[in-house]
């Protein structure tokens, strides 16, 4: 392999191959949504998308070498104990905070899913299909229903 | 549309990647998010202002308590909503849907298997929403599970059975029970002399200290929680498998 590719892997790809992951996710997602015709496929893209926000959030709170974000039983004991001597390994703990604004994303993402599927249903009650062009040809002035 | 989309899309995913080699490396402890005051204050301190090991939880129901409330009446309306877009009442029994199984489809093994496990998941489900600040778990995950083995309901024994345990008046009554229960324990703070969902000042009522305030408004809130993604989860199934008349699902 050349080297120049051989670094640029090194330095830019294989420490931050989390944004890639991401990045190409999100891509896909809005490729899906901007180009898709169906509109559960556009869904399934929204859907995507919203995991790859996810993904890049929770991979920004990853630390190397610690562990999920609830104190250990330990820790837990000794700092009830002995309230004043803080003594947590900052370091020791993912950051919760990402966490929890995914936490609650995901539970939003669901609610919107819900919602976005009740509304193609009925799209499809009242024009019979899911088609975007097919709606929009019965939407024209001249087109029935 | 597709290649103009297609562009689009290349164009935004190089500005992205482009940025990329400003972020942090992955997994970096010294990264601008994991390093700032506020997320260190959580990890270090919330312990000693709570008294609740999982710092997830108590950033959710406690210190992010508003944006949580609010994620719950996010869940309420669009549940709302899917009864608003898709519930039909009063359809005549002659458009119900072809298909769709009769009520009790006598298939003895999924029946005597999912009333064995229909239980469990409750009790499961309560589990992770009571102790959801001492391992992982929490309103929202245990809502889910408690919607999920009514789902389970429905999909054995066909959903007028899971209707007969859940009703429709029900889920909408729990669902506004789970906001108010939420909301509530902020008014009762501000009536007790703290700011909204300032669980602290719920001292004088709550057994223990400030902290085991905290902790236990954090359950209380929890249970909120619970009570509105249980009963959310479940109209969104009901009424999207049956295009919002409730008769008989999948």
């Amino acid at each position: 392999m050349e080297p120049a590719l051989a670094s640029f892997l090194q330095e830019q790809i294989v420490p931050k191959f989390n944004y890639w992951v991401y990045v190409v996710l999100m891509m896909i997602g809005l490729y899906a949504m901007i180009a898709k015709n169906n509109l559960i496929k556009k869904l399934i893209g929204m859907s995507i998308f919203q995991t790859a926000i996810i993904l890049f959030y929770v991979s920004v709170g990853a630390k190397d070498g610690a562990g999920i974000p609830i104190l250990d039983h330990h820790t837990y004991e000794h700092a009830l104990e002995h309230p004043g001597d803080e003594h947590i390994d900052r370091d020791g703990y993912a950051n919760p905070l990402p966490h929890v604004l995914m936490l609650t994303a995901i539970v939003v993402g669901v609610s919107t899913l819900g919602l976005a599927l009740a509304i193609a249903q009925r799209i499809f009650t009242s024009f019979g299909s899911i088609e975007e062009d097919e709606i929009l040809e019965k939407l024209q002035p001249g087109g029935h229903d | 549309m597709k290649l103009f989309g297609l562009i689009a899309v290349i164009i935004v995913g190089a500005l992205l990647l482009s940025a990329t080699g400003d972020f942090p490396d992955f997994g970096d402890p010294q990264s601008p998010a994991s390093a700032s005051p506020l997320s260190t204050h959580y990890i270090e301190g919330s312990v000693y202002e709570t008294k609740v090991p999982n710092l997830v939880t108590a950033v959710l129901a406690d210190y992010r308590g508003f944006d949580t409330m609010f994620e719950t009446v996010v869940i309420f309306v669009a549940g709302i909503g899917i009864i608003a877009v898709l519930r039909a009442f009063g359809t005549p029994a002659a458009e119900l849907p072809e298909g769709g199984g009769e009520e009790g489809d006598d298939d003895l093994i999924i029946r005597t298997t999912c009333n064995l496990v229909f239980p469990v998941i409750q009790v499961f489900a309560l589990y992770v929403v009571a102790h959801g600040h001492h391992s992982p778990g929490g309103g929202f995950q245990g809502g889910v599970m408690l919607g999920a083995s009514y789902i389970l309901l429905a999909l054995s024994c066909g959903l007028p059975a899971a209707k007969r345990r859940l009703g429709e008046r029900q889920t909408i009554v729990l669902a506004a029970i789970g906001v108010i229960v939420f909301a509530g324990w902020g008014v009762a703070c501000v009536l007790f002399g703290g700011n909204f969902l300032d669980y602290a000042a719920l001292d004088p009522i709550i057994p223990g200290d400030v902290q085991m305030a905290r902790s236990h408004s954090m359950l209380g809130v929890e249970i909120g929680v619970a009570f509105t993604v249980t009963a959310i989860m479940f109209v969104i199934y009901a009424n999207l498998s049956t295009r919002g008349r409730l008769r008989d699902g999948l």
